[in-house]
């Protein structure tokens, strides 16, 4: 593109380094890339990869996370048209150019901003310091700023404190902080990484239009190589520290030349052709087998109160009427946002929350030795939290035989080694503590602790959301393999569609509390019928996807707090398919 | 093991560890009577006798040997120690907990209690109880326990209260584990190293309050010898006999001096947010 101008940034031969000189491990090995004018770079990568620090170290933020420059040159262009070289700059100059020649916005708008003061004060806080403006003027220019990055009604968001916004606003408040002193250079560390699918596709929107406004430049970092697809003009892949692949867009997704890279393209969705749904499904055999699990009319509410002594004003509707069964040795993947309600279902269905009403019945398989009384399992999203770090894996694995009132025996013991043995664990795993392993292990572990009493339904909330893409493929192969050998039958709670591609026999969409859309996996994400099952498969970054624009939408999800006594109308299903069905809206 | 090897590499850990170990070895001669002299025996001859070889830190207005009395009343006051600050992590542990759990009322009623309690000097409070109840060893147990209680339960309401909410204890609930396993294996397991370094710093609150009760003639009652008695006597004898008042000065001074620093070792070795990794 800006091949005969002069690159805004020249990164040469970068190696950092982190912790004392003595002990120093290095994290990036001599990475080297060029970032024309205007020209947004996608650093792609996973955990660890190196991704963001090469990108931080262009206004040496790393410092302050204790890492060090060895070696390399850093030289950024500078708004007077001099160059500067970052690596020996001095704090004055670094002052200098945080902030008014490159901003940065993080992963976590949640925590990147002060609970107590209001947005407002921030902004201007912003204005102040970087532009000289006082009073009125940088009220003025803070609600511009607003303005900027479409937040509707700005000059009452002003007033209002970080809490009482949602997280894609407030990913909106970073934005527009960061671009307070027109940076020339814009770096977006995982930005979208903390929200909705569908509020991600708002934010990349966003920034696509504010890069065509202002010509800024971008390192735009990710670990998904489909959302950059349709912001990128140059993407740079990395693993372990080094630069696998780097070049122009197309020739990466179209012509990948890196296995690695290759690896991170195969993990996107297809929906459209629909060939990577599974065709294993219990349904396709006939007769029709009994179904494990059958969840009726299933509705969960939390009064509101009003005050200490007054009734309830109201509750809030966290999952209402949703129904559906699940046949032994198929996966029905439950997908929406966040406030749809799929992990509340998930919850009511392991005891977990009582339901306010509804009826679930769950067919035990016949009676096998150590079966469980509860034959539904769960395994968790955060691999960190759901194992105690003080017990070891053999304490680990006997709590649910404890439970159940089972002594541990040779038996027991024989079956945790076994199990081990097939979730991919060392055998000499017993007697050593979860902090020894990595997080693809621990959701090993807890994979295998949940099969200890032979269940016939695991519950996966976001089971393998919290791992790295390669990792993440591996556990999902050895849950599809699980699955076939104990004819287990998974309720997959997730938000990441390109997981439920993956291992989804059957799909259900919920939004505010409902299920809109169920059916078989493939006929939903190929042939979506319902305008938010719509809208959710849009909003999902696919390299097919990649010139294709996002409509700004500022609305909101409707709020589920409903009068007391309130019941929302019965369903009217609409069948579209052998099986796939639709509510119909009124 | 491992946790005694990273106290005595820890600088701090290293002298408190040396402080407290050489007490404990004192106090236990003189809880078993293995003393220079019996420590009631009154040698009427050698009435403030300054330290000599017979008496290495002399002997009191009786004619008492004030070595023998002095590791008598670290052993007493060790005990008292010892046993009040048992009863208050089992009381505040327990509180805490069932607070943490059962939570809306009992939370409620329990933590305003104890800030009631917290609001009054430790010493004030103490003294209020044993005032109502009468002086004694056994009742200056009582106070000092419930003066630290409320410290005790606070240690353990909040860790127990974001540990309830792990995604481990959920797990425990889908398996069906009982309440009780819930408590001990997931909770409790996981408070010991909070309560290992408060336990160590409430020892040496509690011996400076048992000082101060039997010094205001509240705690340890004579013939018997503890160190805030010591002091009490040696008082009015501060220029004839100034061992009299030193020696127990030191000896309480360095105890505390020990605790603290053993505590704070043992902040820095469990706590994961300072441990090296």
């Amino acid at each position: 593109m800006a091949t005969e101008m002069k690159p805004i940034l020249s990164v040469r031969d970068l190696h950092v380094s982190f912790g004392p000189a003595a002990s120093a491990k290095e994290v990036v090995h001599g990475v080297s890339f060029d970032l024309g004018v205007g020209e947004v770079l996608a650093i792609v990568g996973e955990s660890g990869s190196g991704k963001s620090v090469t990108a931080l170290s262009s206004n040496r933020l790393i410092d302050y996370a204790g890492g060090r420059i060895t070696s390399g040159k850093i030289e950024l262009l500078r708004a007077d048209g001099s160059v500067l070289d970052v690596t020996s700059a001095g704090k004055q100059e670094l002052t200098g150019i945080r902030g008014a020649e490159i901003g940065v916005i993080f992963q976590e708008p949640m925590t990147s901003l002060n609970p107590v003061l209001t947005i407002g004060t921030q902004i201007e806080e912003s204005f102040r310091l970087h532009r000289g403006l006082t009073g009125a003027q940088a009220r003025v220019a803070a609600r511009d700023a607003l303005e900027r990055v479409r937040i509707p009604d700005a000059e009452r968001r002003l007033k209002a404190t970080p809490n009482e916004l949602s997280g894609g606003m407030l990913q909106r408040v970073m934005i527009a902080m960061a671009l307070a002193c027109n940076p020339r250079l814009l770096i977006a560390d995982e930005p979208t990484t903390a929200l909705d699918v569908t509020v991600q596709a708002q934010i990349m929107a966003l920034l696509a239009e504010l890069k065509r406004e202002t010509g800024m430049s971008m390192i735009f970092i990710s670990h998904d190589i489909g959302l950059v697809a349709g912001i990128a003009d140059r993407v740079l892949v990395m693993q372990d520290g080094k630069v696998v692949e780097q070049g122009e867009l197309s020739q990466i997704l179209d012509k990948p030349q890196h296995p690695y890279t290759q690896h991170l393209l195969h993990a996107v969705p297809h929906f459209s052709s629909g060939t990577a749904a599974r065709t294993d499904g219990a349904r396709t055999i006939a007769p029709l087998p009994r179904p494990t699990l059958e969840v009726d009319d299933l509705v969960v509410r939390y009064p509101l109160k009003g005050g200490w002594f007054s009734k309830p004003v109201g509750a809030v509707h966290a999952v209402d009427g949703v129904a559906f069964d699940l046949m032994p040795g198929e996966t029905l993947a439950i997908v929406g946002e966040s406030g749809s309600g799929k992990s509340t279902t998930a919850r009511a269905v392991l005891g977990l929350v009582s339901p306010t009403r509804g009826a679930f019945s769950v067919e035990a398989q016949a009676a096998r030795p150590g079966q469980s009384r509860l034959p539904v399992q769960m395994v968790f999203q955060n691999p960190y939290a759901s194992l105690n770090p003080r017990l070891n894996v053999e304490q680990i694995l006997a709590e649910p035989v404890i439970a159940t009132g089972t002594p541990i025996d040779k038996a027991v013991r024989d079956r945790m080694v076994a199990l081990l043995k097939r979730v991919g664990l060392p055998e000499d795993s017993l007697a050593r503590y979860p902090h020894q392993f990595s997080g693809g292990q621990r959701q090993r572990l807890c994979i295998a602790r949940a099969l200890m009493l032979n269940p016939s339904v695991v519950v996966l909330d976001e089971a393998v959301s919290a791992l790295d893409v390669s990792v993440q493929a591996r556990v999902l192969e050895l849950l599809v393999d699980l699955q076939h050998e104990y004819g287990l039958a998974y309720l997959f709670i997730s938000h990441d569609m390109a997981v439920v591609e993956r291992i989804a026999h059957r799909v259900a969409v919920m939004y505010a509390g409902q299920i809109v859309e169920i059916g078989d996996a493939k006929s939903v994400l190929s042939d979506p019928q319902h305008p938010y099952t719509r809208k959710l498969i849009a909003a999902v970054p696919t390299i097919d996807r990649r010139n294709q624009h996002f409509e700004l939408d500022t609305r909101q999800v409707p709020s589920l707090v409903r009068p007391v006594g309130f019941e929302p109308p019965v369903a009217n299903w609409l069948q579209c398919g052998e099986d796939h069905k639709v509510r119909a809206e009124v | 093991m491992r946790v005694v090897k990273a106290i005595f590499s820890h600088p701090s850990g290293r002298i408190g560890g040396a402080i407290v170990l050489v007490y404990l070895l004192v106090a236990l001669l003189g809880a078993v009577g293995l003393t220079p002299h019996d420590p009631l025996m009154q040698y009427r001859i050698d009435r403030l006798h300054a330290p000599t070889s017979s008496y290495w830190m002399g002997t009191d207005l009786f004619g008492r040997d004030v070595m023998s009395r002095l590791m008598k009343g670290i052993g007493q006051s060790f005990t008292v120690a010892f046993f009040s600050v048992a009863l208050a992590t089992l009381a505040g542990t327990v509180l805490g907990l069932t607070a943490a759990w059962y939570g809306k009322g009992w939370d409620t009623v329990m933590m305003r209690f104890m800030d009631v309690l917290l609001a009054f000097p430790a010493i004030l409070l103490a003294l209020l109880i044993v005032t109502i109840v009468g002086p004694g060893t056994w009742t200056s147990v009582a106070a000092i326990s419930i003066v630290y209680t409320p410290i005790f339960t606070r240690v353990v309401r909040g860790p127990a209260l974001s540990l309830k909410s792990r995604d481990f204890v959920d797990a425990a609930r889908t398996f069906g584990s009982s309440r009780s396993y819930i408590l001990t294996r997931h909770l409790l397991l996981n408070l010991v190293a909070p309560l290992t370094v408060q336990v160590t710093l409430a020892l040496a609150w509690a011996l400076l309050t048992e000082a101060g009760l039997s010094f205001l003639g509240l705690g340890t009652q004579p013939p018997a010898s503890s160190l805030g008695l010591m002091l009490s006597d040696a008082r009015n004898l501060m220029e004839q006999a100034p061992w009299l008042l030193a020696f127990p000065a030191v000896a309480i001074m360095f105890s505390i001096l020990g605790f603290n620093l053993l505590g704070d070792a043992l902040r820095d070795i469990l706590d994961p947010k300072t441990r090296r990794a």
